[in-house]
């Protein structure tokens, strides 16, 4: 235990160490971008990884893998294709262009300058804010479970440690962007993957035997799985099944798109000095995105095999194992079935992919308080915006650490989905739209956005029973959980509990964003000629 | 296929490794495509207004 928080304790010394060394550079450099531009391509790539990936993609979502198995899998190929190839090469080339044109410093201000919008601004900066604290709780809870599991340390008092350490990275350099630091992450979140691939399929004798032996796992699978329609992990879910329509429509399909329209993403290509950097992003990204969720998700559906073939978990799968916790699947597994050694590296690795996710985080929630809501939405004057985006920083830290304690187990990834879920129904057809669009208005734009948050939040408290049912707003409406309660069981209208809410906000703010431009006031020509000057 | 029982989810396996392909050929062939540098931009912009 002694030599586990001396080695913790030395790794933090090094990356604050490296994120002073960048500081200080980066404060000497009279040109911030050029600096950026100087690095290293390996440096330039594992940094791009380390703010790709968190403990949430790795944690909480690999043990989803452990739970449903390979369906997860389809969100590695989503994360890999739209995550950073259409991201990085349709949205990143625009968004950098129209926004340095525009002197865009967020992506809420860059929807308001397109839009000529302060409410467009305002309000994009106000849902980032409400919103971006229970993504960034769920990064939280993941790494706070690892040190749980592994350190024996209580949630609690995790919770409280890390997030002492983080503000005080955050403050210290976290959100210049310190390359070094971010690579040195990269560079340990990289190999530790790797050391489990090759653990995983080398303790199963191979990557086909393994395979197997989780195919012939599936007479174990638990009961209550059975009964919401899975079959097996690699057998997948029986296709319109409640659990089918969790994995694909939430897991699936609500985060591999939602990526297209996260804000902290949107603002790195807009930091960026020319598509160079972009276009070498997508190498990087691609390689580094299935090393890190794809082995996640392989490693998270062999752990099933593992447990139940380990003496400690003799006949148990990987949800048995850890007690019926999602969240800890991962955790249990590095630290009593891998070797002692790696359990601290892995943690370490955890420790970096949290750090440098969330300092991007809270700056974003920080921002979009103050500058995009404060600032520019309620027209406030402000003579020290860097005094008060300390201090919105600073709230939004409060908020998530506050959602870290009350959110329930098992949340890391709905908490993910349900951040990315709501980002692609609110701001992803404006800002598509937005783009490659000039037939679309202000009108539009507004009407599409707060049009998908309406319909998101309307499902969220009404329909869809994974958030309608705690919150119990519907049952002290209508008498019952969910209003797909209402039809016969079984049915296609039914089953619309377990349907995500971007599968219905999503195309209907895509529609009222194209409608509402057709019969609403077009944009000035000149404004349009200046936004797309260089596309 | 690969000891996989849906061929669905095998064909997912195998879109993980395409698509990073995919990702490392594109990223080599536009390796020094630079496109509008920044610093362009915002002189370009300064000039309109």
């Amino acid at each position: 235990m002694t030599i586990k928080i001396i080695l913790a304790l030395v790794y933090l010394v090094i990356v604050f160490w490296l994120a002073f060394k960048g500081w200080r550079e980066t404060r000497q450099a009279s040109d911030y971008m050029l600096a950026g531009r100087q690095m290293h391509p390996f440096v330039m790539a594992m940094s791009y990884g380390a703010t790709f990936i968190s403990t949430s993609a790795i944690i909480g979502f690999g043990g989803a893998a452990g739970m449903f198995g390979f369906p997860l899998l389809w969100l590695t190929v989503l994360n890999i294709f739209v995550g950073v190839f259409i991201a990085f090469v349709f949205f990143g080339k625009r968004t950098r262009r129209m926004g340095v044109t525009l002197d865009a410093h967020t992506f809420p201000e860059l929807l308001g300058l397109r839009y000529q919008s302060r409410f467009i601004q305002g309000f994009a900066g106000l849902i980032i804010f409400l919103f971006i604290p229970i993504y960034a709780a769920a990064v939280l809870i993941g790494i706070c479970r690892m040190i749980e599991v592994n350190l024996e340390i209580p949630f609690a008092h995790a919770l409280l440690g890390f997030t002492v350490i983080l503000a005080v990275y955050v403050i210290t350099g976290g959100l210049k962007g310190v390359m070094y630091t971010e690579a040195f992450q990269g560079s340990l979140m990289f190999a530790m993957m790797l050391v489990m691939l090759v653990f995983a399929y080398s303790s199963l004798g191979g990557v086909t035997e393994a395979h197997q032996a989780l195919t012939d796992l599936a007479p174990h699978m638990p009961e209550n799985l059975k009964a919401g329609g899975m079959l097996g992990w690699t057998q997948g879910a029986q296709l319109g099944s409640p659990l089918w329509l969790v994995i694909y429509t939430t897991l699936v399909w609500g985060v591999g798109v939602g990526v297209l329209a996260q804000p902290q993403l949107a603002v790195r290509y807009m930091t960026v000095n020319s598509d160079r950097e972009l276009n070498r992003a997508v190498l990087f990204g691609g390689v580094f995105i299935v090393a890190m969720t794809g082995i996640a998700f392989v490693v998270g559906a062999l752990s099933n095999v593992i447990f139940f073939q380990s003496q400690a978990f003799a006949g148990k799968v990987a949800i048995q194992a850890a007690g019926g916790n999602m969240d800890k699947i991962i955790p249990v597994f590095v630290t009593d079935i891998m070797p002692e050694w790696f359990g601290v590296l892995f943690l370490l690795a955890m420790f970096a992919a949290a750090m440098s996710t969330l300092a991007s985080q809270y700056h974003a929630g920080g921002t979009s308080l103050g500058r995009d809501f404060y600032e520019k939405g309620m027209g406030a004057q402000v003579s020290d915006p860097l005094k008060v985006n300390r201090a919105t920083v600073g709230i939004i830290i409060i908020i998530t650490t506050i959602w870290a304690w009350v959110l329930p187990p098992s949340i890391i990834a709905k908490a993910t989905a349900f951040f990315f879920g709501l980002c692609a129904a609110a701001f992803l057809p404006c800002f598509f739209l937005g783009l490659y669009w000039r037939g679309v208005t202000r009108a539009g734009a507004m009407v599409s956005m707060v049009g998908g948050f309406i319909i998101s939040a309307f499902y969220l408290l009404f329909v869809h029973s994974a958030e309608s049912a705690p919150l119990g707003l519907c049952q002290a409406m209508f008498g019952v959980d969910s209003l797909a309660l209402l039809a016969e069981k079984g049915s296609a209208l039914w089953k619309l509990q377990f349907v995500d809410p971007n599968i219905v906000a999503m195309p209907i703010s895509f529609a009222l964003a194209f409608l509402v431009s057709l019969a609403s006031a077009k944009l000035p020509k000149e404004h349009l000629d200046f936004c797309w000057k260089r596309l | 296929m690969l000891g996989i029982a849906s061929p669905e989810l095998a064909l997912a396996y195998v879109l993980c490794l395409a698509a990073s392909v995919l990702c490392v050929v594109y990223g080599i062939i536009k390796w020094n495509d630079t496109g509008v540098l920044s610093m362009e931009l915002q002189d370009s912009a300064k000039e309109d207004e």
